[in-house]
């Protein structure tokens, strides 16, 4: 049984290197995506529904055992992320059908989709400090690849500061590791978590801790260390710019999760949680305040991610079951309506012509079925209630009242005003106002000319997400029961530590 | 430029190099050497062979497309993790055969996937000197 975490790495493998093999046949590249992404939906629901029944599953590989060998661990929490990881890996394998042109998919777009799916899938699984850098580094150089493919001068001035920081981060990263491993003779995070506490030296043990705190930061796009999203988010093809708002920071802030609740806890984290606090607040604030400002979509969503990550850098940080359950369930509901909006704002530069909201307008009058399309997700991010938004931001800030962090509960509800403001924002200008162009007739667009069967390709991961935020508002108790559940394993690392170590440590 | 005592040297270098490439794949289970090495290596010998006579001679001599080359690898890779499971043993343990062969000894799993870690990187590096090699000349 435990064998079947190995999948979510395997199947990714194995389709890339069929795709690689079967060359330019770009027709059966597409379908491999497809079938792959499904198959590892399956996994991972298989994989989720045996931490949730039978706790945490452990896999030492090569049969080298920890914490000599590397293991993979899936617990509830990297089940969870690996469920979403293959929800939106099978959305985008569609919408990519939908949308990217045969250039880039001869340049290998969809096997290097596949390997970035492998990469964070390896993020979510591995129980090795030393492997995730590695997996961060799959993930990351498959971004970069696909950051560029096409090679329009915007993608590469936007390449290039997002290299150059995950770069640095990479580096920091490496730094941290070594730093560790010289003070704990370890990298197994179970074998650390039961280390470090015993630790003789504890001189380096905050830099340490800072230093991966930092590294993830960089990934999550954390404040003052978000730079490069916005620089960079805009400028690939949309389906890639979703799938990097989906998951990518979300591998950022898995990280941080992991290591401030598992490898280092209580005393040796009270600075990093207290950091993480307070640029919690600020990168709610910041990511907001570019959003409004903002005319291009993309770049406003871009700016809206960051916002949405201070809210579960918040609910981390507080650290009780409440708070992590709610920061879980945010991450959840924020990966399933941010891919959302990135694939509608995909649907409406085809539908008119430009992601600029200065340009565009009276796409509802047009078109008022896809204006609810996009008003599900971007109400749903907003927190309009029933939608899944509303739940999420309820929990947390309830968390953050329960925990009397009062200062930051006020700018959590501020800060949703404004979003909500932004949201409403693209809607007048996109849906409501009047085309500036003059009157516009229906059915003469690019979206119009690529046929029947990609339309609905472009449609169904849009009309899916929609209807997976509408459930999560609607059936929230159950799915916030499993967050409880997963919250509270998290907190409590000994299960992780004995599946891991068998109990022998 | 082209120089008589290069390009004549290359080919007998190119026989030895590959060959040496191979003798590095096959003592890296425990000594100094590996498929990464071993890779790197056969790939110079084909960069050698591309200085001394040109991008077009080069691609010549390189039998299959590099881009195979790192397929084929990446699939030996993954085939090799193949009989650990068939085997019921941990994923990815190492599978030894016995040949009773004194020369040859044991044959195993780890060796599959260092051979195609040698393919992998010597298409990559291929992949890599032949783009730029082509860029070069168009410009």
């Amino acid at each position: 049984m435990n064998r079947i975490i190995m999948l979510p790495l395997l199947i990714p493998l194995v389709t890339a290197v069929a795709m690689l093999l079967l060359r330019n046949r770009v027709q059966l590249h597409r379908v491999l995506n497809v079938v792959s992404a499904a198959l590892s939906g399956v996994v991972a629901l298989a994989i989720f529904s045996a931490t949730m029944s039978s706790g945490v599953l452990s896999l030492q590989v090569g049969g080298w055992e920890a914490p000599f060998g590397i293991s993979l661990v899936a617990d509830r929490l990297s089940a969870v992320m690996v469920v979403m990881s293959a929800l939106i890996g099978l959305c985008t394998a569609l919408y990519s059908i939908g949308t990217i042109d045969e250039d880039r998919e001869h340049y290998f777009y969809h096997p290097l989709l596949q390997l970035l799916l492998m990469g964070v899938n390896g993020a979510f699984l591995t129980g090795d400090i030393f492997n995730l850098y590695v997996w961060f580094e799959v993930m990351l150089i498959s971004s970069f690849v696909l950051l560029v493919l096409g090679g329009l001068p915007q993608q590469l001035e936007g390449a290039i500061k997002y290299v150059t920081l995950n770069l640095l981060s990479s580096a920091i990263f490496l730094a941290a590791v070594g730093i560790l491993y010289g003070m704990a003779g370890t990298l197994n995070m179970a074998d650390l978590a039961v280390r470090i506490p015993l630790l003789e030296h504890r001189e380096l043990l905050t830099v340490v801790a800072v230093l991966f705190m930092i590294t993830f930061g960089v990934k999550a796009a954390v404040f003052p260390l978000f730079f490069w999203l916005p620089a960079s988010y805009h400028t690939p093809p949309v389906a890639v710019s979703a799938v990097f708002a989906g998951l990518l920071t979300k591998v950022g802030v898995y990280a941080i999760m992991r290591f401030f609740t598992t490898v280092f806890v209580r005393d040796d984290a009270a600075l990093i949680y207290d950091i993480l606090l307070w640029s919690s607040g600020f990168t709610m604030v910041v990511g907001v305040l570019g959003a409004v400002a903002q005319y291009d979509m993309r770049k406003l969503l871009s700016f809206h991610i960051i916002s949405q990550i201070g809210y579960m850098i918040f609910a981390v940080a507080l650290q009780s079951p409440l708070a992590v359950a709610g920061g879980l369930f945010y991450m959840v509901h924020n990966i399933v309506a941010k891919t959302n909006l990135f694939y509608v704002s995909g649907l409406v530069k085809r539908l008119a012509g430009s992601y600029c909201l200065r340009d565009i307008g009276g796409l509802y009058r047009l078109y008022p079925l896809f204006g609810l399309l996009f008003l599900v997700p971007a109400l749903g991010l907003a927190g309009i209630p029933p939608l899944s938004g509303f739940w999420a931001k309820l929990v947390v800030i309830r968390a953050g009242i329960e925990a009397g962090a009062w200062g930051l509960t006020a700018v959590a509800l501020s800060v949703s005003m404004l979003t909500l403001f932004s949201m409403i924002k693209i809607w007048n200008e996109a849906f409501w106002k009047d085309d500036p162009r003059g009157e516009q007739s229906a059915g003469r667009t690019e979206y119009h000319a690529i046929g029947r069967l990609k339309q609905g390709m472009i449609i169904a991961p849009i009309v899916v997400l929609g209807l997976v935020t509408v459930v999560f508002g609607f059936w929230f108790e159950p799915f916030f029961e499993m967050m409880m559940l997963v919250a509270e394993e998290l907190l409590e690392p000994a299960r992780y530590i004995r599946s891991v170590t068998g109990g022998v440590l | 430029m082209y120089s008589v005592i290069l390009a004549t040297a290359s080919r007998y270098l190119l026989m030895l190099l590959l060959i040496f490439s191979v003798f590095l794949l096959l003592r890296g289970h425990n000594e100094p050497g590996g498929g990464f090495v071993g890779g790197l290596v056969a790939a110079a010998a084909y960069a050698l062979y591309f200085i001394a006579n040109g991008i077009d001679a080069a691609r010549r001599i390189v039998r299959f497309e590099p881009l195979g080359m790192i397929a084929s690898g990446l699939l030996l890779a993954v085939l090799s993790t193949l009989p650990s499971l068939l085997a019921g043993k941990p994923f990815m343990s190492g599978i030894w055969i016995d040949t009773g062969l004194g020369p040859i000894g044991k044959v195993g799993t780890p060796l599959v996937f260092d051979f195609g870690v040698y393919l992998l990187v010597l298409g990559i590096t291929l992949t890599i000197i032949f783009s730029l090699a082509e860029e070069d000349s168009k410009s």
